[in-house]
């Protein structure tokens, strides 16, 4: 009888988890907070070097914070810049947790964006609550099946999907080129590659123009939240995630444990060509409102940032959808009150990327504040 | 050249791998190094060739104490070692691979390949090697890969000479070859180390044994006046019981039926020639053969994870020639894969989320499209307790396990459903003694319960101590069958049909 | 199929017919192969009418070639033929023996066929062509060979366009304060140095190779386009560099199509082609070379024999950066002198790709750049011609060729055993 309580016992002792340690908080936390304060250094050194004087770097980084969070407006601004990003983040993330590394976000979005616009001007005359979601799912299914063409040649003869997407990438840029001018996409009475206008009806509607009528944020933030509320559900509640992150995490034990690689490999590509669908039609329908050559504007790749950044994790790809939002609309700000380069804000991207991929490197760097260096991984 | 290790402590962070070793190794003499696997004594021999640097302790050749840098400085002493894995390129002939790191060369830093030919050609003559300096090493058997490992060693004028498991690989006849290299090696007045956890080689080849424990020399004595059961106890610590219990053999029905199996390689060649074997419920059947004769490629035809190029396949009286790996877990067939760190498990999910590798979707685990997580976490804790899998948590990474417990975290998930057949490709391989003794009894309570069991293993001891039935594979065949629990079994008649010859 | 040889004491059973895989990708080559024909045939033959005229030399030339004219419509059906032809030769005994040389010889016949049609009453200058051939596949056999150079040490780089992109930026600021040579000088240091940067994140900071790579591109795409917009708007005269004029070299630049197309050309073609000459030596001929591919296959055999793996790849990495970043100085020192933002449009991706093409190996890499950059002028020249096709998908033409080659040709090319895995010491 004994034996069989502490049985019991030693049963639910196998189900407590163990305290996070101190070095998974330095990680998620401390390295993040370092590597952001330290590429705005860098940054302002940059602008140093190139005889930008110290009260205008000042100015610049005021305008950055103003421009980002400093009124509703900025706030709006952020909001707005951060749905695409994190859209495609979220498809970009779902490819690296099976294994998979996904550079063509850029040509599913494009791809994705144009089947959105051609559904949103090509149905007059339908009700909203049936056109949005329409267009909407054209950018998803259109974005998901490019998606799918490089997972069915990555799974059916092995040809790597980098290669594949970076190819289907330049496909969708120059396809994009040839449908803005074919008659019935082309905007009439046009020369230049410009597509008709979304109609009313398909637009993704702004959702505070009754607090501030020039606040641009619209109902794809909310699409987005749901994206992410839906992919975390999805990776971690469900078989089909826990065969992505297996087929990720050990692709061999994955296929003899009998999940079917190839399969997989096709689902993850077209969910996160899907995603990335979502996030092109997001852009024309809820900001654009039409398509224009290269109207992606290296959102997709923008994207590869933010999914490393938010550790393929989808609460963490939507902080960083915000952080890289947030500079993208502060940048704005500070190309126009400062007369900085927005470029300045790529620079500080790569950089806070390259810090957090790199926590050795931050630890180098910044031997205090940190309880101890690892000094060698376990055998 | 005499070497001596002294007070020599090696720790990867908390760990501690060696602790306080002192050894001395003669020129002109035979050092068996015995201990279980995880016993420390591939991490003390790192040491000793200069891959890590000890934490504590020193060396001395001839007297005189040296550091090592690097691998290069042991070299340069005279120290080689033939890892146990071996250290060789496989697309490099065996010339380039022997060459590599002291290359001859030409004007303009060009590689001299014709010296090096001929240098091997030299080594192979002095101490019959025949080994081919052009072929590519990856094309060759691993009894002559291992040779190349020794020319590379004496290339390099090793005075002492390192062994790390050297018959792992080998067929019995082929270690009677191996011992006399050995032994020709060390009446040339080398130094020569001899790793092994067999207990009947190290009495055989060895003249003085050190036994390591734990990372701690427990013992050292004379061969002659040790026993095995002697080496067994100082090896593990408590005396150690190596036949397995099992219930009277009685056999059933068929229940895997292998017909005229073809198998072939991803260049097309044979993997498997046309097998015929049948296992019935209620046996285990061993698969015996030196590895790459197939083996692999059976298994994963066995198990749908190979495409079958001819044949058919029966399993409880139904076809599952073309049934998907998913298809035949669920009529009840376990794998043991061969390689628990790659195919067997995923290293950086948790113990729970490996137990239910295979298994998360039958409908104790899931409902609808979503895991239930809370009935995942129960059955492991209660699976780890059954299996006896140390850990402190059910969401501990299995990659922090040792190899025995990981192995334990394998068996508990294929065995804690309802099975027929077992498949195990080298069940035991690496693991501690304890970790064994705890499988094998697990794989013959199977049997006696009824279930078929197939088991590969390159370690010929284990399929004895196993099987109803030997049967020897090479070349993709079966060319013997042995009864297993035929006491008078001939372990030579089984290692010349390792070697091909029909009995 | 070769059997096993047996051995005398197991009784052979005979041999059964066996569906290997070389004789499925036998039948797909050969059903690619009559799909081709029937293109030819039905699409470029039918509507070939007249001669079409190849023109190889400029009057002026000293050794002048007579223009190639060939009868249209007859070249196309028989190249049709002959294409039904090799196509056929897959389903028949013994066809998978001749599966690349079928396939790439019927790709050869289906673009001549393409040339004819598209040329057939008008007159086109192939010798034209083929210099633009060579001088667009400079940059992507150099970032090929950049590629090549890095994964043989095992280190995956995605970071050839950011190399490529800084050598292009460098090049033109030095370049256009100390002039050519300058320039090219400084912007091979400046590959180098983010070749060195590389190897430092992945080997000694253990950063994931891939990662490592987007940072590096991210980064260089960031701090030349933000020097581009924030100073060269003001300051004109740092972005003004000289360019390398072509070169002729004497006697052979004067031979007849071979002259123009590779000996009338500037610095960095004949530099890239020493470059794959001198690596394919370094990688397959010498002790370097040879410790430098074992730390790619398997660098902890290469450790156990005194290779020091990190020292190996930090040098080779660095290498290949210096390669890139002669290859990115083409982009402004090379054709323009100019630098625009993100002015590599993507050729270190594509470089990338040539080097999966070529297998790993420089001379491959090379082939490979050669192939991209016939189709990238091909779709310039054919533009003047006035074909049917809008000119977007004649662009496109090159990126579907590479994925049906990197599909279907080489999906079983091997990379370096470790390519991609950091290494840990201990």
């Amino acid at each position: 009888m004994s034996e069989r309580e502490t049985e019991a016992g030693l049963a639910e002792s196998l189900l407590r988890r163990a305290a996070p340690d101190r070095s998974e908080f330095e990680d998620l936390v401390i390295v993040p907070i370092f590597a952001v304060v330290v590429a705005l250094i860098l940054g302002a050194l940059t602008m140093l070097a190139t005889n930008v004087d110290l009260p205008t770097i000042g100015k610049s980084y005021l305008a950055l914070v103003q421009g980002s969070v400093g009124s509703l407006n900025a706030l709006s601004e952020t909001l707005t810049a951060a749905a695409p990003l994190t859209l495609a983040g979220l498809g970009i993330a779902l490819g690296f947790r099976a294994g998979l590394f996904n550079i063509g976000a850029e040509g599913q979005l494009l791809v994705g964006g144009m089947a959105a616009v051609i559904t949103g001007f090509s149905f007059p005359g339908l009700p909203m609550a049936i056109h949005l979601p329409l267009a909407l799912l054209a950018g998803a299914v259109a974005g998901g099946l490019y998606a799918g063409i490089a997972g069915w040649l990555r799974a059916a003869t092995g040809a790597h999907e980098v290669i594949l997407t970076i190819m289907l990438n330049l496909i969708a840029f120059r396809l994009v080129d040839y449908m803005l001018r074919l008659p019935w996409i082309q905007r009439e009475g046009r020369a230049d590659p410009i597509s008709r206008s979304v109609l009313t009806s398909a637009e993704l509607p702004r959702i505070f123009t009754w607090l501030d009528p020039n606040l641009r944020l619209h109902l794809g933030i909310v699409l987005t939240l749901a994206a992410v509320l839906l992919v975390h559900w999805v990776l971690f509640r469900t078989k089909l995630g826990f065969e992505f992150r297996a087929s990720g995490a050990g692709p061999d034990a994955a296929r003899y444990a009998g999940m079917r690689a190839g399969l997989l490999i096709v689902i993850v590509m077209a969910c996160a060509g899907a995603l990335a669908g979502l996030a092109g039609a997001n852009q024309v329908l809820g900001v654009l409102g039409r398509a224009t050559p290269g109207f992606s504007s290296g959102i997709g790749f923008d994207a590869i940032a933010v999914a490393l950044l938010g550790r393929s994790h989808p609460w963490g790809v939507l902080a960083a959808g915000l952080l890289f939002g947030a500079l993208e609309a502060g940048g704005r700000q500070m190309q126009v009150s400062a007369g900085v380069s927005i470029d300045l804000i790529g620079i500080i991207q790569a950089l806070i990327i390259a810090f957090i991929a790199a926590p050795l490197l931050v630890r180098a760097i910044f031997p205090w504040g940190f309880r101890r260096a690892a000094k060698t991984p376990k055998e | 050249m005499d070497v001596e290790l002294r007070g020599i402590t090696k720790r990867f962070g908390p760990i501690t791998a060696n602790r306080n070793v002192n050894l001395t190794i003669r020129a002109g003499e035979v050092l068996g190094l015995l201990g279980e696997n995880g016993a420390g004594k591939s991490t003390l021999m790192t040491v000793l060739c200069g891959l890590y640097s000890p934490s504590e302790g020193e060396i001395l050749i001839d007297g005189k104490p040296v550091r090592f840098a690097g691998p290069g400085d042991a070299i340069a002493a005279g120290i080689g070692m033939v890892h146990q894995h071996f250290m060789l390129i496989p697309v490099f002939s065996v010339a380039e691979n022997v060459v590599l790191g002291v290359e001859p060369t030409g004007r303009l830093d060009r590689l001299d390949l014709v010296t090096a030919r001929a240098q091997v050609r030299s080594i192979n003559e002095t101490y019959g090697l025949e080994v081919d300096p052009d072929a590519l090493v990856g094309d060759l058997p691993v009894g002559l890969q291992q040779r190349v490992e020794i020319i590379k060693v004496l290339f390099r004028s090793a005075e002492l000479v390192i062994f790390d498991e050297p018959t792992a690989v080998l067929t019995p006849q082929e270690v009677e070859d191996f011992f006399k290299i050995v032994r020709s090696l060390r009446d040339d007045g080398k130094a020569i180390v001899f790793i092994t956890h067999k207990l009947n080689e190290i009495l055989e080849i060895a003249d003085r044994i050190s036994v390591l424990r734990a990372g701690e020399i427990v013992g050292e004595g004379d061969p002659k006046a040790l026993s095995e059961a002697d080496l067994a106890e100082m090896m593990v610590g408590r005396p150690v019981s190596f036949t397995v219990a099992k219930a009277p053999f009685a056999p059933g029905e068929v229940l895997l039926e292998v017909d005229d199996l073809t198998v072939l390689r991803d260049d097309d060649s044979l993997a498997v020639d046309r097998l015929d074997l049948q296992v019935h419920r209620g046996e285990i059947v061993g698969i015996a053969g030196v590895q790459g004769n197939g083996q692999t490629a059976l298994v994963e035809a066995l198990t749908g994870l190979a495409r079958i190029a001819g044949g058919t396949l029966r399993f409880a009286g139904g076809d599952i020639t073309r049934a998907s790996t998913r298809e035949r877990h669920r009529l009840g067939i376990a794998h043991i894969p061969e390689d628990r760190q790659r195919t067997g498990l995923i290293p950086a999910f948790t113990i729970a989320e490996n137990m239910v590798l295979d298994t998360y979707y039958d409908e104790r685990f899931s409902a609808g499209p979503v895991i239930r997580w809370d009935a995942v976490n129960r059955a492991a804790a209660r699976a780890s307790i059954d299996f006896d899998v140390r850990t402190d948590s059910v969401f501990n990474a299995v990659g922090t396990l040792s190899g025995g417990n990981q192995q334990k975290v394998i068996i508990a998930r294929e065995m804690s459903r309802d099975t027929q057949l077992l498949i195990a490709a080298q069940p035991t391989r690496g693991i501690d003694v304890g970790s064994i003794e705890y499988i094998h009894r697990r794989i013959a309570e199977a049997r006696d319960e009824g279930d078929g069991v197939l088991i590969v293993s390159s370690e010929l001891d284990e399929i004895l101590a196993l099987s109803d039935r030997i049967v020897v594979m090479f070349r993709g065949r079966i060319v013997a069958e042995f009864d297993g629990n035929d006491p008078g079994i001939s372990r030579k008649a089984i290692g010349l049909a390792m070697a091909g010859a029909t009995a | 199929m070769t059997a096993m040889p047996d051995t005398p004491d197991i009784p052979a059973r005979p041999a059964r017919k066996l569906d290997t895989a070389r004789q499925r990708q036998a039948r797909v080559a050969g059903w690619v192969l009559m799909g081709l024909a029937v293109l030819v045939a039905l699409v470029f033959a039918r509507d070939s009418a007249g001669m079409a005229v190849f023109r190889l030399s400029r009057p002026n030339d000293p050794l002048a070639l007579p223009d190639l004219v060939v009868a249209a419509a007859p070249y196309n059906y028989f190249a049709a033929a002959l294409l039904a032809f090799l196509g056929a030769r897959q389903f028949m005994r013994g066809g998978m023996r001749w599966t690349s040389l079928s396939l790439g010889l019927g790709l050869f016949i289906a673009v001549t066929a393409f040339l004819v049609w598209a040329t057939a009453g008008k007159a086109f200058s192939l010798t034209g062509m083929l210099q633009a051939t060579v001088v667009r596949a400079v940059p992507i056999a150099l970032g090929g060979l950049a590629g090549v150079l890095s994964e043989r040490v095992a280190v995956v780089n995605i970071a050839i366009e950011g190399m490529l992109l800084a050598g292009a930026f460098t090049g033109a600021l030095i370049g256009s304060l100390l002039g050519g040579w300058g320039g090219l000088a400084a912007a091979v240091a400046m590959g180098g140095v983010f070749g060195f940067i590389l190897a430092a994140l992945v080997v000694t900071y253990r950063v994931d190779q891939i990662i490592a790579g987007v940072v590096i591109n991210l980064f260089v795409l960031g701090v030349t386009s933000y020097v581009s917009s924030q100073v060269y708007q003001e300051y004109r005269f740092l972005n003004n560099a000289p360019v390398f004029a072509p070169v002729k070299i004497p006697l052979l630049g004067d031979l007849p199509v071979i002259g123009p197309v590779l000996f009338n050309q500037n610095l960095f073609v004949y530099g890239a082609m020493v470059m794959v000459a001198v690596a394919t030596y370094y990688l397959f001929h010498t002790r370097y070379g040879l410790r430098a591919r074992a730390v790619g296959e398997h660098p902890r055999a290469a450790d156990t024999l005194g290779i020091n793996v990190y020292r190996t790849r930090y040098i080779n990495v660095t290498i290949a950066g210096m390669v890139a970043g002669f290859g990115g100085a083409w982009f402004t020192l090379g054709s323009v002198g100019r630098f625009d933002e993100n002015m590599t449009g993507g050729r270190g991706y594509i470089g990338l790709a040539a080097m999966i093409f070529g297998r790993w190996h420089p001379v491959g890499a090379l082939a490979a750049a050669l192939v991209f950059g016939f189709a990238d002028s091909l779709q310039q020249k054919l533009a003047l011609l006035q074909t049917p096709i809008p000119s977007e998908f004649l662009a496109m033409a090159p990126y579907i060729a590479t994925i049906v080659l990197v599909a279907g040709l080489i999906g079983r090319a091997r990379p370096p055993a470790a390519d991609g895995q950091p290494y840990i010491k201990e």
